[in-house]
C-alpha cells in the first residue's frame, strides 16, 4: 500500500486532512459520526453524507460531550467524534466529564491544525505548549496519543473504531482549508434524519 | 413525599435516564435519589454548558435527559442553548435559584437576576415556583412541553420554596 498516495502531506510534511479523513471514513462501518464546527464538518461531509453523521454548526465546544450523550444513548453503537483543536480546547473540561463516564463505546479525533482555520488562521493555543492527550490522560483517559506523520497514521482507524473506549486521538494536521463542502445547515432536519436512521 | 421524591417520580414518568448536573445545595435530595437508582445514570460535568451538549446526543440516540443545575450555571449555557434552538430538541432543565430573597452573598445577585430574562431571550419557556408543593407539577409540565412539543422548558425553583443560605 503506498501510503504516500493514501496520506498526503504539504511542503513541510504534515498530513493534509482531507484524505486523512476520507480514509477513515471508508472504514467506519456503522459507526456513527459527530462533527465540531467548521472544518471538521465541512471534511466529513466531504467524504460522503450520511445519516449516521451528525454535524455541528455552531456550539463551539459541545462536539465531545454530544458524542457521549451518544454513546451513552447508544451503547451497542460505535460512536465517534471529530473535531478541531478549538473547539476541543474550549470544552477541554469534558474530557474529565467523559474520562468519569467512561463509555467504552465511544473515541474522539481532534484534527489539530493548530489555527483557528474558519476566522482566518489565528494561531491556537495547541501550537504552543499545550498537549491535549497529555490533558486527556490527566482527565482520566487510559488511551490519549497524539499522532503525526504519515506512519503514525497507520494505526488511526483502529482506535477510532475498534480500541475500548473513551478514545481521545490527536491527529497534528496540516493548517489551511480545503474546498468547503456544506452539508445541511438545517439543525432539526439534521436531528430526524439521524435519529430516523437508528 | 417532599418534592425532591415527587421530581424523582416525574423524572420515571417521563423516561428520563440521564441527568446531567453540576450539583447545588437545593438538588441534594433529587440527585442521591437519582443515583441511588438502577434505572438512572448522573453525569456530573464540569461546566453547565457541557450538559446541553449532552441533551443533544442523548435526543440523537433516542434516550431523555434532564438538566439540573444551579443558576448561576444557566449564564454558562447561553451560547449552548443557541443549539437547542437551531435543533429544536427538548430541553428539559430544574433550576434552583440563588440571588434573590434574601440572599447573603451578593456575588450571586447579578446571574440570578438575570437567570430568566437570558433564558427566555435564548428561547427558553421558564416557569418559576415559590410553593415546594408545586415544584413537582410544574415539572412535570416542562417535561410534557420538553418531549412532547421538542421545546426547551425550564422550572426556576425560587429561593423562597428552598430557603435561603444563610451562612
Amino acid at each position: 500500500m503506498d501510503q504516500h498516495v493514501k496520506f498526503p502531506v504539504d511542503e513541510e510534511g504534515r498530513l493534509r486532512r482531507r484524505p486523512l479523513v476520507a480514509d477513515l471514513m471508508s472504514k467506519r462501518g456503522d459507526a456513527l459520526v459527530v462533527t465540531g464546527l467548521g472544518s471538521a464538518t465541512y471534511d466529513v461531509a466531504a467524504a460522503g453524507d450520511s445519516d449516521n453523521n451528525f454535524y455541528f454548526w455552531g456550539g463551539m465546544g459541545l462536539t465531545a460531550m454530544t458524542g457521549l450523550g451518544l454513546a451513552i444513548a447508544q451503547p451497542e453503537r460505535r460512536v465517534v467524534v471529530l473535531t478541531g483543536d478549538g473547539d476541543m480546547m474550549m470544552g477541554i473540561g469534558s474530557l474529565a466529564t467523559i474520562a468519569a463516564a467512561a463509555p467504552s463505546n465511544l473515541a474522539i479525533l481532534v484534527l489539530d491544525n493548530e489555527r483557528f482555520g474558519e476566522t482566518g488562521e489565528q494561531i491556537g493555543l495547541s501550537a504552543g505548549r499545550t498537549d491535549m492527550a497529555q490533558m486527556a490522560k490527566g482527565a482520566g483517559f487510559e488511551t490519549a496519543v497524539t499522532l503525526a506523520g504519515e506512519d503514525e497514521m497507520a494505526g488511526l482507524a483502529e482506535l477510532l473504531f475498534e480500541t475500548p473506549g473513551p478514545v481521545f486521538c490527536v491527529a497534528k494536521v496540516a493548517p489551511g482549508n480545503d474546498e468547503r463542502v456544506l452539508p445541511s445547515t438545517d439543525g432539526a432536519h439534521l436531528v430526524r434524519r439521524f435519529r430516523d436512521a437508528l | 413525599m417532599g418534592w425532591s421524591e415527587e421530581v424523582f417520580a416525574v423524572l420515571d414518568t417521563h423516561q428520563v435516564d440521564t441527568i446531567a448536573t453540576v450539583p447545588d445545595a437545593g438538588l441534594t435530595g433529587v440527585l442521591s435519589l437519582c443515583e441511588q437508582s438502577k434505572s438512572k445514570q448522573v453525569v456530573t460535568l464540569t461546566t453547565e454548558e457541557e450538559g446541553v451538549g449532552l441533551m443533544l446526543g442523548l435526543w440523537l440516540g433516542k434516550k431523555r435527559g434532564a438538566l439540573l443545575m444551579q443558576s448561576s450555571g444557566v449564564g454558562n449555557c447561553i451560547n449552548a442553548l443557541s443549539v437547542v434552538a437551531s435543533t429544536r430538541i427538548p430541553c428539559a432543565m430544574l433550576i434552583t435559584m440563588r440571588g434573590q430573597w434574601g440572599e447573603f452573598n451578593p456575588w450571586q445577585v447579578p446571574m440570578g437576576h438575570a437567570t430568566q430574562p437570558v433564558m427566555e431571550q435564548m428561547g427558553v419557556y421558564c416557569y418559576s415556583v415559590e410553593d415546594a408543593g408545586q415544584i413537582a407539577e410544574t415539572f412535570d409540565a416542562a417535561c410534557g412541553l420538553a418531549f412532547n412539543g421538542g421545546f426547551a422548558a425550564a422550572v426556576l425553583i425560587h429561593q423562597r420554596a428552598l430557603g435561603t443560605k444563610v451562612f
